[in-house]
């Protein structure tokens, strides 16, 4: 028996009749090949988040960030003039790699007041330009104006870093869309406290959106997680969203969330009744603008008892809100078919007592020990998936968005499959 | 090395651990019985140690309260293998790991 509202469709999934409601096929996260397609039609083509504006606070304030999947290593840097840009991590001279420490495939972070190839000292300013070549006078005529670091297109949306490997793409407000847009205003900018978390996932990129796309596991997967009575009540009730929203190639959920503070203490670890906090973070809203009136984009529901918002920004960033006050984000990077690095970082209030710190660790503390259970899954999932002894699975309409995701990666790859044809036919 | 007040958690002092990563190893290290021992003894004080902690600004701790704070984070730690799994280790987590690469500065 449901427990909250259908569409009058009678199920998420039939409002989007394009979805369908068959089986889906999963050799998109076993084959190769359709890796490379990935990669090509994928990485290289649309908007990608490198993290936030935090990350480089001050004029030289660089990071790198290694895409594997698009074949290259980026550097994101703050030049003078303010403006953040994003160069490839190459050198002119002979293609070393620009930035790096000791180890050439690691990201690294730091400032400086230009960049300095360690191999021939070739040196470039913080905007790009080559301004010195070691012993210049050996070389044949190299203009210096003509051998810059190469950018990439970069754009800001809500001090978010969004890089575009494609010359040619749409402007990253207009990619976002109207999903990214019902959110703008968002206090983004006074939730500057970070928990960076990162692994290396033995699975396709697209298991472990899969994963945190649905919440129909959690009764299950999690259930040791709360106490008996409350697990086999969450157990017996199953999961409903409250709330989906397609806006291709983006998507959202919406749920519900009675925890912080929930009705009964009893119903919580005694670690958390003290600390006030726990997997929806801490229980006392952070004393800041902007939490009161949330913009219209959240709670699309207008649930009372909303608990938080998931936003999947195709293709491999999750935004993620908590009713209480606080955010995080996923990024799930491709190394290969079957790995990914998974980064997720979770961003607070900066805490003013000791109280407030102690509830953002238990929070913090909570949200790896589900993960971990969630991240073990996968590389299971992946192994038998590349058995290829099942190939379709049946979707439910709780999973949506994993149906969502799986036609948007497939159409993205049709289409450019289908562009490259006409390009070399014409 | 805690303040005069939190002196019977002294013997506890090996979790006054800085760095998540480092109370994550010693939770893996400890045995039930050893999180156990420590969760009984920090547990009841925990509000006492949150109110007296509170009296001073978060980013000028002095050493002691400094100390006793990375202390309760090593509680929170423990606070799942003790009061959830009974065990150290997150049940069916495997082989997977999650590594925090960076926290707050405090
Ligand atoms: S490769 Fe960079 S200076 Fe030679
Ligand atoms: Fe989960």
């Amino acid at each position: 028996m449901p427990h909250f509202t259908k569409p009058e469709t009678g199920s998420w999934t039939e409002q989007y009749p394009e979805l369908g409601t068959g089986p889906v096929n999963y050799e998109d996260s076993v084959d190769p090949a359709y890796y490379a397609a990935e990669q090509a039609a994928i990485f290289k083509r649309t908007w990608l988040n490198v993290g936030r504006v935090e990350l480089v606070p001050r004029t030289g304030s660089y990071f790198t960030k290694e895409l594997a999947a698009a074949e290259t290593s980026l550097i994101i840097v703050r030049g003078k003039d303010k403006e953040v840009r994003a160069f490839h991590n190459v050198c002119r001279h002979r293609g070393n790699k620009l930035v790096w420490n000791d180890f050439p495939r690691e990201e690294v972070k730091g400032t400086c007041r230009q960049f300095t190839c360690k191999y021939h000292a070739w040196r470039y300013g913080l905007d790009g330009e080559l301004t010195f070549i070691q012993q210049e006078e050996e070389f044949f005529g190299v203009e210096k104006s003509e051998y810059g670091l190469k950018a990439v297109r970069c754009e800001i949306w809500e001090g978010f870093i969004f890089v575009n490997l494609d010359p040619d793409a749409q402007p990253l407000a207009e990619y976002l869309g109207e999903m990214a847009k019902g959110l703008e205003g968002y206090p983004f900018h006074e939730m500057t406290e970070v928990f960076t978390y990162k692994a290396d996932i033995g699975s396709n990129w697209k298991l472990f959106i899969d994963a945190f796309a649905e919440f129909y596991h959690a009764p299950v997967l999690h259930q040791k997680q709360a106490t008996k009575d409350e697990s086999e009540k969450l157990l017996s009730y199953g999961f409903e969203a409250l709330h989906y929203e397609l806006r291709s190639p983006h998507a959202m959920i919406s749920s519900w969330g009675g925890m912080a503070p929930p009705k009964d203490p009893s119903m919580v670890k005694p670690i958390e009744r003290v600390l006030r906090s726990g997997l929806f973070g801490p229980w006392d809203k952070p004393a800041i603008e902007g939490l009161d009136k949330l913009p219209p984009g959240l709670n699309p529901a207008r649930h009372r008892s909303w608990g938080t918002d998931s936003f999947e920004f195709f293709p491999n960033f999750t935004l993620l809100f908590w009713a209480p006050g606080w955010y995080l984000t996923y990024h799930y990077w491709p190394t290969a078919v079957d790995r990914h690095t998974f980064e997720a970082n979770l961003y607070f209030v900066p805490a003013k007592t000791a109280s407030q710190r102690l509830a953002q660790e238990l929070a913090a503390v909570t949200f790896k020990e589900y993960a971990l259970q969630d991240a073990n899954t996968l590389e299971a999932t992946q192994s038998m998936l590349k058995g290829r002894v099942v190939t379709d699975f049946p979707l439910n309409d709780q999973e949506i968005l994993l149906r969502h995701l799986h036609k948007v990666v497939g159409d993205y790859v049709t289409k450019h499959a289908e562009k490259e044809h006409a390009d070399a036919a014409g | 090395m805690l303040p005069a007040e939190f002196a019977e958690l002294e013997p506890y002092s090996d979790w006054v651990l800085a760095k998540e990563p480092q109370r994550y190893a010693k939770r893996l290290a400890s045995s039930m019985e050893e999180m156990q021992a420590f969760y009984d003894a920090a547990f009841p004080l925990l509000e006492r140690a949150m109110a007296h902690l509170d009296a001073f600004p978060l980013d000028d701790l002095p050493e002691p309260e400094r100390n006793l704070l990375q202390l309760s984070y090593s509680l929170v730690m423990v606070s799942f293998p003790v009061e959830v799994w009974k065990q150290a280790r997150v049940p069916d987590s495997g082989a997977a790991y999650l590594d925090l690469l960076v926290e707050p500065r405090v």
